[in-house]
């Protein structure tokens, strides 16, 4: 039995684009050739700026995504499943064992449907249940894990604030018992209190249930709280990865220093200034030939400002990968 | 000297359907120019609609006390009612950047024509100047090729670009108070470091006043001169940026600090607020925090403690009912 729950190889997404009839159609490379595993267990966390790929990246391994090229791999505990050529029946068990929680509670949430008929949906539609006081038992049961108040299961979503809401898109997720959660930016849409305690709950159920999670983020302090090991994506590529605190001791790439120091500080007396990178994140239309970061690299060689690098992790401490081209810069 | 703004125990009220909705209770603050004033709280705790209530923005609903005061300049705000004296704040001594520069900008018209197009309103100057000023002031945020930019629409600018642009139209009429809702809050942490650095540099270079709301305490850390916590309508503390975040006194800011997640300090557990704020429409009487507070003594628990500001130390303000509590 594989201790990974998730294999990714050499992933890409591609979409097609054209800008209207008559235009060339071009290719957007969304997510390029990545490669990672999702520990059993494990809070894997995945951030970088909008537009890096992240939440493609998290749809593709849900099989919401078409890939393009490599393959996923989900590792159950009897057989696996490859999300690349995988029939509808296959799917269908997949979509029981992989669930996923939204960004935003508010958009999340039918205002038309009571708190029970919204987390008893997914048992209805899977046909996991097959009576009603059964549906109810479940609904009863995981509302109760998530802390939601069992008398307020017959009211509307309208009645609920955003942190009562996103407990209850949790417990719809994770209804069907899944083994593997993506959580994409589930928190971002919160205030910092109600933040922690979102937070709090996602690792206590993790305990409770043994979850494994993917948690998109472009939040660092937040991943780096919660997350056991940590990748950080920028323009569709993985740039380095590592088990969090190494990330967060010792950052290797010259894009994740940039956005470390870009997190502003609470002490009001470091003014420390953020290294600035130039610029912004180029289109993912027309990404730059070799390395993608050598447009707003701080200090990038001769090989790779001519675009003449080659992108590719490589270890450069135990579980410590860093593109290598970087590693060749600085 | 006299302050730049000053607001004087203002009540903003909304009438629903359900009721009158207190948005705002007896606020008062002050600014001075080229301060930054930093007002945190969660949402629905009634920042913006302070923010709104300076520039008469808020719906037709709104009710304000009459003893309420916005002295902007020597003139109450609130007196205003004519067009042309609400004409003369809105965009001209004041100017307002929102969060989502999506949704701010006009998408049919060319950017350029929105920034002249206001400054024509609040400047005696003709279309060509008004046209170098806007160019001008794009560069000033640093957006590179200002003029093809200044004949671009809104959609074909990046949210930092966009953001920028806004900012560059905020300050082309030089407005001496500027007030920024929650600027950096839909933006990635790079691009929010290149604006926060860039308001900090306008705020030197042009010395106006600066309402800066977020919920995010780091930003206000790095921007900030003095900050008001606001809780559920009322300002529970205020004082120097250094003096509220190193030594903070009201249990509400003690906990929006514990609940931070520190890069620097992995081990420290979040340690959320407990419950949830309460709806405006059942605001708790006394105390408005006592509902969530971790200590609250047997007179506050009733709700019969009275709310109102104390100075604790030189400058830094905290509401009195939690200086009993403990």
């Amino acid at each position: 039995m594989s201790e990974n729950l998730i294999s990714v190889n050499n992933v890409s997404v591609n979409f097609d684009y054209q800008e209207n009839f008559i235009s060339k159609k071009q290719k957007i490379h969304a997510v390029n050739n990545i490669n990672i595993k999702i520990k059993k267990g494990s809070f894997f966390g995945l951030v970088g700026e909008s537009g890096s790929g992240k939440t493609t990246l998290g749809r593709a391994i849900l099989g919401a995504n078409k890939i393009s090229s490599g393959n996923v791999i989900f590792h159950d505990d009897e057989r696996d499943y490859d999300l690349t050529n995988i029939n509808k029946q296959d799917l269908k068990e997949y979509r029981k064992k992989a669930q996923l929680i939204f960004q935003d509670p508010y958009a999340a949430l039918s205002p038309r449907m009571t708190v029970r008929d919204i987390i008893a949906e997914p048992l209805e539609v899977m046909r996991i249940t097959n009576s009603r006081q059964e549906t109810d038992d479940r609904v009863r049961d995981i509302a109760s894990k998530c802390r939601l108040n069992l008398e307020h299961l017959r009211r509307f979503p309208h009645a609920f604030s955003g942190g009562q809401r996103q407990r209850i898109s949790i417990a719809r997720a994770l209804v069907s018992n899944p083994k593997f959660i993506v959580a994409d930016e589930s928190v971002a849409a919160l205030d910092v209190s109600i933040q922690a305690d979102i937070l709090n709950l996602l690792k206590q159920l993790q305990n409770e249930l043994n979850l494994t999670y993917l948690f998109i983020s472009h939040d660092l302090s937040v991943v780096a709280h919660v997350c056991d090991i940590v990748a950080v994506m920028y323009l569709g590529h993985i740039v380095e990865m590592a088990p969090s605190r190494k990330l967060f001791k010792n950052p290797k790439h010259s894009y994740t220093k940039a956005l470390l120091s870009s997190i502003p500080s609470i002490d009001p007396e470091n003014k420390s200034r953020a290294i600035e990178l130039k610029g912004e994140i180029p289109s993912a239309l027309n990404p730059p030939s070799g390395c993608v970061f050598r447009t707003r690299c701080p200090n990038p060689c001769d090989n790779c400002r001519n675009g003449k690098t080659e992108m590719g992790l490589i270890e450069v401490e135990p579980e410590h990968w860093v593109d290598q081209c970087c590693a060749n810069c600085s | 000297m006299s302050h730049l703004l000053e607001v004087k125990n203002l009540d903003v009220k909304f009438d629903t359907d359900e009721g009158r909705i207190t948005a705002v209770e007896n606020i008062s603050l002050s600014l001075d120019q080229g301060k930054v004033l930093g007002i945190v709280g969660e949402s629905g705790s009634g920042k913006s609609v302070t923010a709104k209530a300076i520039m008469q923005l808020n719906p037709g609903n709104t009710n304000y006390n009459n003893d309420a005061e916005i002295i902007l300049d020597d003139e109450n705000v609130l007196r205003f009612t004519s067009k042309d004296d609400l004409k003369k704040i809105r965009g001209g001594k004041v100017s307002m950047i929102f969060q989502e520069p999506m949704a701010s900008f006009a998408p049919a018209i060319k950017i350029g024509s929105q920034m002249v197009e206001q400054l024509l309103i609040h400047k005696d100057i003709n279309k060509n100047e008004a046209k170098e000023i806007s160019i001008n002031m794009l560069q000033r945020v640093g957006i590179a090729d200002a003029e093809k930019r200044f004949n671009q629409y809104a959609f074909e600018l990046s949210g930092g670009m966009r953001q920028r642009a806004m900012i560059a139209m905020a300050l082309s009429t030089m407005p001496k108070l500027l007030l920024a809702d929650e600027p950096t809050t839909a933006l990635d942490v790079t691009i929010q470091a290149q604006v926060i650095n860039l308001i900090k540099d306008i705020i030197q270079e042009y010395q106006m006043g600066v309402i800066f709301i977020t919920h995010d305490l780091g930003v206000i850390a790095q921007i900030a001169d003095d900050v008001a916590v606001m809780y559920l309508g009322s300002v529970v503390e205020k004082g120097p940026v250094n003096k509220i975040l190193k030594n903070p006194k009201h249990p509400y800011t003690k906990g929006l600090l514990e609940a931070l997640p520190d890069v620097n300090n992995l081990d420290a557990p979040l340690r959320p607020i407990p419950g949830n704020i309460p709806s405006p429409l059942d605001r708790p009487s006394g105390c408005v925090f006592r509902t969530r507070c971790p200590n609250p003594c047997d007179n506050c628990r009733n709700g019969k403690t009275e709310m109102g500001l104390i100075e604790v130390e030189p400058g830094h303000w905290v509401d009195q009912c939690c200086i009993n509590c403990g």
